[in-house]
């Protein structure tokens, strides 16, 4: 064992995190931290943030305050971009390609993970012998498998998850636990929100609660 | 992790298989401009003189108004299903993926309307000698007129309905684009040098070309937000 001096600094890092539209606060300030081997819950009910909280880390929205840290450096769009991925409620698949092409397009503008294949990660999310079929004749569920074939291919260690399980039966939830189970052993980190009424990956796991701000009360 | 060029690659992919999947709506902007030319020749009395002197404006203004029809599509499929979410999060600069989408629906619009000019200008009785001029205006100021579009359509990706409001916004932005073009067909057709006209076509695709891209990605970021 080689003796550090410091412990590693965590994969991700929010300090004072704040975000607000039109001046009403949406979420924070928020301090927390994930680090690699972890996933963080993000739990709240709905219009609580979670979804804002995922984009703003994300990059897709600029917060209104606060610090975001990416393995101890300032997160600039550069480090974000190689080391998050994200899975939201649009899958950004196009619909008149077919399910391979369409994860073949992201590979390429995104990166792939080494030695992983897109046919692989078609079998792995169950979706083997869909390969050829139009994403527009995929059933909702069938397209966040892809989508989760999409996020098992790329090289991001941070996956940000927004609502996972939305759209999924009993062995999709399973197939999600099961792969945020295998990143996170080989040293990745996960966000992922939940209203809370699905189990949770069994993993080491920090929770954060997100509530609702007190709107003032329009007369 | 992917370079500027395989990114580039595999958007012009994807665009292709896109396009070979809806072969059917690639010929509209053509076939439109070939409804705008016959509607103009049958308003004008099909005299070989009389539509002779018009030919370069009508051609131009028929090449502008596809462009314009076709310009909601540039962005519009993308940020409908979170493509463009994931271009952002992609570790190339959002402005390059823009050039090059922009470069695609430009080949893909523009260009078969290109090819099809000779044909729609015999239909409007150019004289042969201006039909250089008005193909190197052309192919100076359609990829002018897609640059700029891709601004105002990405001005314009975050609004449900935005028919009208594109037009709006585009049309101060291609009068000079149009003055210039047609311009100098006519300058042609009078025995001037047009070539003043198609260098001013050429100093504004090359500003363009810089400026267009980034500020196209800063607006989709602004209408995404």
């Amino acid at each position: 064992m080689i003796p550090t001096d410091r412990p590693a600094p965590p994969l991700l890092q929010a300090r004072g995190l704040r975000f607000a539209r039109n001046d009403e606060p949406v979420f924070g300030p928020l301090d927390f931290s994930v680090d690699a081997g972890e996933a963080l819950l993000v739990q709240g009910d709905n219009g609580a943030g979670k979804t804002t909280l995922l984009r703003v880390l994300a990059g897709l929205l600029r917060a209104d305050g606060g610090e975001v840290d990416i393995d101890g450096e300032r997160a600039r769009a550069s480090r974000r971009s190689r080391a998050i991925a994200y899975l939201g409620h649009l899958p950004g698949l196009k619909a008149d390609l077919s399910a391979l092409e369409n994860l073949n397009f992201l590979c390429g503008l995104q990166g792939r993970r080494r030695g992983q294949l897109p046919g692989h990660a078609m079998a792995i999310v169950g979706l083997s012998g869909y390969e050829d079929a139009l994403a527009r004749q995929l059933s909702a569920g069938q397209k966040k498998r892809l989508s989760l074939a999409r996020l098992w291919l790329s090289p991001a260690p941070l996956w940000l998850l927004d609502e996972p399980y939305a759209n999924l039966d009993l062995a999709g939830i399973e197939l999600v636990n099961r792969m945020v189970q295998a990143h996170l052993r080989s040293g990745g980190a996960a966000l992922v929100t939940t209203h809370g009424a699905y189990a949770a990956p069994p993993v080491r796991t920090r929770l954060l609660v997100l509530e609702r701000p007190v709107l003032e009360s329009a007369t | 992790m992917p370079g500027l060029p395989g990114a580039a690659r595999a958007l012009m992919l994807r665009d292709l298989r896109l396009l070979w999947r809806r072969r059917g709506d690639a010929f509209q902007p053509a076939l439109f401009a070939l409804l705008v030319v016959v509607l103009f020749a049958l308003a004008l009395g099909g005299e070989a003189d009389t539509l002779a002197r018009v030919a370069g404006a009508v051609l131009w203004l028929a090449v502008l108004l596809a462009g314009l029809l076709a310009l909601d599509t540039l962005f519009r499929g993308d940020a409908e299903d979170g493509s463009l979410e994931q271009w952002m999060l992609a570790p190339v600069p959002l402005g390059w993926l823009v050039a090059v989408r922009t470069f695609m629906h430009w080949a893909t619009t523009a260009l078969p309307l290109l090819l099809a000019t000779p044909f729609l200008a015999e239909l409007m009785h150019l004289p042969r000698g201006q039909l250089p001029v008005l193909m190197a205006s052309l192919a100076l100021g359609t990829p002018l007129l897609s640059l700029l579009g891709a601004v105002v359509a990405a001005l314009t990706v975050g609004m449900r309905r935005s028919g009208i409001l594109v037009a709006l916004l585009a049309l101060p932005l291609y009068v000079p684009v149009l003055v210039f073009g047609a311009g100098s067909v006519a300058a042609s057709a009078q025995g001037l040098d047009p070539i003043g006209a198609l260098l001013l076509l050429a100093a504004g695709l090359v500003v363009a070309l810089v400026l267009a891209p980034l500020a196209a990605a800063a607006a989709i970021r602004i209408a995404l937000n």
